[in-house]
């Protein structure tokens, strides 16, 4: 006879494990349901024609997704080039430098930096922002590069830290430099952590919606220069979702437009997790 | 050569993360000066009247309570929901678990997923199901969405639980379900802080309760009405043409920055002070 306590034992973890499949579910559910909803517009149109026409007239039933994509392109570009560098530079200062007191301010203001909804940069980027650069790629570029530098800057500092210290010991005997340990071995040794990091960094830029939202001008047209209007993909979906939706592959394509930010930030997360993964695991005595 | 070398790095880091500082201070000091020069007692505590968004009588009371609903509802779902998750993958599986494996990955990849694509997403079910932009449905969605953040967070507190402690409960005859006592009360801070970091992700989000939850003058009173939320109220009166309503989205900024700040704080308060008398 098996005992109670074992039963519910049992039992508990039986549906503990049914749960803990779900969560693994929800990312194959979502991704069928944006793939049924955007099949109307996949089956009517060619794939390409989809991605690289820049004629967006819903109201005849145009749908090229080139000036959105485009408009992802030059506000995530812009957003890493301006985030990159400084996060790099405060994340080693932290690692290799700071000492404690430092840090006990600086992380703590990086969680707050962190923890800001997007509302509220796209605020700060309509009072100080834009009145310098007007709603443009630019300004966008500029608020976005604000909103990721603190999820940059810890990741990149997890991975710094998981170096052990006698590699730059070893390097500091041998007569370099603090610096040039730091970019001969630290740097190098943690290569792959770090593009993963930044690929983390550009999905997180590529579905920022409101604050780009706010600040970008949203016009529907491929932008020629930085100072140009743009209109972002998570824009053009919370600008226009929920209203118009009688027209004919109106919402079918505003679900493409989910899809196609869905699969290429699923494919970033899933490789660059996996790599950080195995950086961790590498230096884990 | 090398030692100029380092004293430039060195200025240049230096530089950084006065850069970095100068950025937390700047929007902190922009919002919340703006919005206090623009706060007053009306906004936080009446409905919009008739004539509001001409800038008339009336506050965002409304919005301030729809956020509070929305986000209460969905930490007290999410808690029930991935405690036991948290609980089954460090206690049930073991560390070198294809599932454990997978179900983290699943988690950390659903917490890049941005929250447009939880609200279309959310929407399109909504749709299929007969369901109108409502309460109920910005929770559920809203609940979705923290629920990675929720688990990874704890699990994290869970990574660092010692096993010893585990073998002893077990040595002592106990299941492993009714070691959840005892493991509770060891992360109980970290579940705390992945409590506070949650709800300061929930309140904020804006993306994902657009479509489900959908807007309102007045506070709901069931689960279908639609409900203002905080960051919309944000988004809306910004965008309007009308000075005395631009100001109340600052008011409205600035009341967010508040909750999600000592949310902040406090989450770091309680991990400080509670993981000191944690046993090693």
């Amino acid at each position: 006879m098996v005992d109670g306590r074992i039963l519910k034992d049992r039992a508990a973890g039986g549906v503990m494990r049914i749960l803990t499949i779900t969560a693994v579910l929800v990312v194959v559910v979502m991704a069928a349901g944006l793939v049924i909803k955007s099949m109307p517009l996949l089956e009517s149109r060619p794939l390409g024609g989809l991605l690289f026409s820049s004629e967006w007239k819903p109201l005849r039933g145009e749908f090229g997704f080139l000036p959105f994509l485009a408009g992802t392109l030059w506000v995530t570009a812009i957003a890493i080039i301006l985030a990159l560098p400084v996060s790099l530079l405060t994340a080693i200062y932290l690692t290799e430098y700071a000492k404690p007191r430092v840090r006990k301010y600086v992380f703590p203001m990086l969680d707050i930096l962190a923890g800001l909804p997007s509302v509220i940069y796209g605020v700060w980027g309509v009072l100080l922002i834009v009145p310098f650069t007007g709603y443009t790629l630019l300004a966008g570029g500029i608020v976005l590069g604000v909103m990721i530098l603190p999820l940059l800057v810890s990741l990149l500092v997890e991975i710094f830290s998981t170096v052990p210290d006698a590699l730059s010991e070893a390097s500091t005997s041998l007569g370099a430099t603090r610096w040039q340990g730091i970019k001969r071995v630290v740097l190098r040794k943690t290569f792959p952590g770090i593009v993963a990091s930044v690929v983390l960094a550009v999905s997180r830029a590529l579905g920022e919606t409101i604050a780009v939202l706010m600040v970008c001008g949203n016009l529907p047209r491929v932008p020629q220069s930085l100072t140009d209007a743009g209109y972002p993909l998570p824009a053009l979906i919370a600008n226009n979702y929920g209203e118009m939706l009688s027209l004919p592959l109106y919402e079918a394509a505003l679900m493409f437009a989910a899809l196609i930010l869905f699969t290429v930030i699923l494919l970033f997360n899933v490789t660059s997790r996996v790599i950080l993964y195995r950086v961790e695991k590498k230096f884990a005595l | 050569m090398k030692f100029l070398e380092e004293k430039i790095v060195k200025a240049l880091m230096y530089l950084s993360t006065a850069l970095v500082a100068a950025w937390v201070v700047s929007i902190l000091w922009t919002i919340l000066s703006k919005g206090w020069g623009s706060m007053s007692w009306e906004m936080v505590s009446q409905l919009p009247g008739g004539g509001f968004y001409i800038g008339k009588e009336g506050g965002f009371l409304n919005a301030i309570v729809g956020s509070l609903y929305i986000v209460g509802a969905s930490a007290v779902l999410g808690l029930l929901v991935s405690v036991p998750v948290v609980f089954y993958l460090n206690v049930y599986l073991r560390r070198s678990s294809k599932l454990g494996y997978a179900a983290r990955l699943a988690c950390d990849v659903l917490f890049g997923i941005p929250s447009i694509v939880y609200g279309a997403f959310g929407f399109a079910l909504m749709v299929a199901l007969g369901m109108r932009a409502s309460l109920g449905g910005g929770i559920v969605v809203v609940t979705l969405l923290i629920i990675p953040i929720f688990i990874r967070s704890m699990d994290e507190a869970a990574r660092g639980f010692p096993r010893e402690i585990l073998d002893t409960a077990y040595s002592l005859g106990a299941t492993r379900l009714q070691t959840i006592g005892v493991v509770l009360r060891q992360i109980a801070p970290g579940i705390a802080t992945a409590t506070l970091l949650s709800i300061g992700r929930a309140i904020g989000d804006a993306a994902g309760v657009m479509f489900t939850a959908g807007y309102t003058d007045s506070i709901p009173t069931s689960l279908s009405q639609p409900a203002a939320t905080l960051p919309l109220a944000v988004f809306f009166q910004l965008s309007s043409p009308i000075a005395e309503v631009q100001n109340r989205a600052y008011a409205a900024a600035a009341v967010l920055t508040l909750i999600v700040l000592v949310l902040s704080v406090g989450g770091r308060l309680i991990m400080n002070r509670f993981s000191k008398n944690k046993l090693q």
